[in-house]
């Protein structure tokens, strides 16, 4: 059974359809890389996974149960999220860490938040210090770190590396990577990078104006000369701000 | 006047007394026009249409007090203090535009502060349930619970546009949407009930507060004065604190889904 099935979503916000009759299928520890042009979909697909945005009931199934049958709070700290641009909450490391399991009313130890941290690679110096002093790298790995305090079986990526630069974007990219190894951590993980989805992904989905346009392996897929000729366009279109950015910029 | 009495017939002004004082005051708004237009401020109109509204509200409703202090039936007091609540709501209504639902929610919350407020003073027999004591204290009431109430509506509403991106960080990390906007919740209150709050520190202290200077005015002596200006103060911390808790609990409400989802206007 997959970890997460969508079956023909549509969305519409404002009076505008943002996505079209997308279905797709992620399997346990698979990292599904969703790529496409701004404003495409790509994040409105994301917050359907875990409810920001509201899904028709019977379109999105998370473990072959339709997620607007579970508690939303319990649905969200099944399937994690981490933002393009982390928020960083008042207090310190460690009491950002345990903000999703005491909005339940429950404590973290030390040791757990501590274990956390190693699993996000992020210092453990840190632990006591105020997040807001957190470097970009550091506060997206902070965001991984809190998302993963819930337990979660699927993480959602939002774009996590877009405003990092390259060093911070390998480390991010690594830490996530790791998890995977660690803890077989399910993932769907939005890019505008052709190369990190080639980097990291499992599988491919190209996401143009709310329609999925391919989906399938990644090597195979954005293999130029096989390429969907909207995705190669797109691939195209990545290529001076690649050799600007150098590799791994998002 | 003369010339109006003349012109309707009989003393049009009989009620008034002797209008020449504020005719005098008037002059320092003259005063202040003319250097309005001597500094190029342009503030000539809006102060000449100050002037005229005041004027012509406070007269109305002066002669609509009479009326009513005349009726024994107090639903006319209950029906005055009715409108009053209509019209801040409707004021404090368009000022939170970006709120859903903003004229609803100030309608409830500055009824349900000015209600509890004045249902406690007289069951408490602090003022006696007569139009000439539950009328300018209702007013007072309503106008200070519109401020708060508006105060609360815009910055609440305000803030979780602006801070977006930690509200849904929170619910993404399976936060109720009051969880997640218990910061801003407490700010917008904080923000509001700033004014009161100094107001009650400060008292005697900067200036002397409205009832107080009008009762040694009209001859009372300082310290029933200053008795009846405490439990006003005090009135005033309590309604704005109701009114206050119930905006941001009704905003709040109105920017969640019932699936904790933010709503907020120009989402992406």
């Amino acid at each position: 059974m997959s970890v997460i099935e969508v079956r023909d979503l549509s969305l519409a916000r404002g009076g505008e359809r943002v996505l079209h009759h997308v279905s797709l299928s992620i399997e346990e520890g698979e990292v599904l890389m969703v790529i496409g042009p701004s404003g495409g979909g790509k994040s409105s697909l994301l917050r359907c996974l875990n409810r920001l945005e509201e899904p028709a009931p019977d379109t999105v199934f998370l473990r072959g149960q339709d997620i607007t049958t579970i508690p939303v709070t319990t649905l969200r700290c099944r399937v994690g999220m981490v933002f393009q641009k982390t928020a960083v909450f008042g207090g310190t490391v460690a009491e950002n860490i345990a903000y999703g399991p005491r909005a339940r009313g429950k404590t973290l130890s030390r040791d757990e938040i501590a274990r956390l941290m190693k699993l996000a690679a992020l210092d453990a110096d840190l632990i006591d210090r105020p997040a807001r002093e957190l470097s970009g790298g550091q506060e997206q790995r902070l965001a991984v770190a809190r998302a993963l305090a819930n337990q979660p079986e699927v993480l959602l990526l939002d774009e996590p590396t877009s405003a990092l630069d390259p060093v911070a974007t390998k480390h991010v990219e690594a830490s996530l990577q790791s998890l995977r190894e660690q803890l077989g951590l399910t993932m769907v993980w939005v890019s505008h990078a052709v190369e990190q989805a080639r980097r990291v992904g499992d599988r491919v989905l190209f996401l143009d104006e709310g329609r999925v346009v391919s989906v399938g392996a990644a090597q195979a897929m954005l293999d130029a000369e096989s390429a969907d000729p909207r995705l190669k366009a797109f691939m195209e279109g990545q290529e001076p701000a690649r050799a600007k950015a150098g590799p791994g910029a998002a | 006047m003369e010339i109006l009495n003349d012109l309707f017939g009989g003393d049009l002004f009989a009620g008034l007394g002797d209008l020449s004082r504020v005719l005098l005051a008037m002059l320092f708004v003259a005063v202040a026009a003319l250097i309005s237009r001597w500094q190029r401020a342009d503030l000539e109109k809006d102060l000449f249409w100050a002037t005229v509204r005041s004027f012509v509200q406070l007269i109305a409703i002066g002669y609509l007090l009479e009326l009513i202090f005349q009726q024994d039936n107090p639903v006319w007091t209950l029906l005055l203090l009715g409108v009053m609540v209509l019209i801040a709501a409707r004021t404090t209504g368009r000022r939170g535009e970006n709120t859903p639902r903003a004229t609803l929610i100030a309608l409830v919350s500055i009824g349900f502060g000015t209600a509890l407020t004045i249902g406690v003073l007289v069951l408490l027999d602090v003022f006696a349930f007569t139009p000439q004591a539950i009328i300018p204290i209702g007013g007072m009431i309503v106008g200070n619970a519109m401020t708060t109430a508006t105060l609360v509506i815009v910055r609440l509403s305000d803030d979780l546009a602006a801070q977006r991106n930690e509200v849904e960080t929170k619910l993404a990390l399976g936060a109720t949407g009051r969880q997640a906007s218990l910061t801003q919740f407490r700010r917008a209150l904080q923000s509001a009930m700033v004014p009161i709050i100094d107001t009650t520190k400060t008292v005697g202290l900067i200036k002397l507060p409205g009832a107080m200077t009008g009762m040694i005015l009209a001859g009372a002596s300082p310290i029933e004065a200053v008795q009846l200006q405490l439990i006003v103060m005090y009135m005033l911390v309590g309604a704005n604190t109701f009114t206050g808790l119930s905006a941001a609990f009704l905003t709040y409400r109105a920017f969640f889904s019932p699936a904790q989802q933010l709503r907020v206007v120009g989402q992406p």
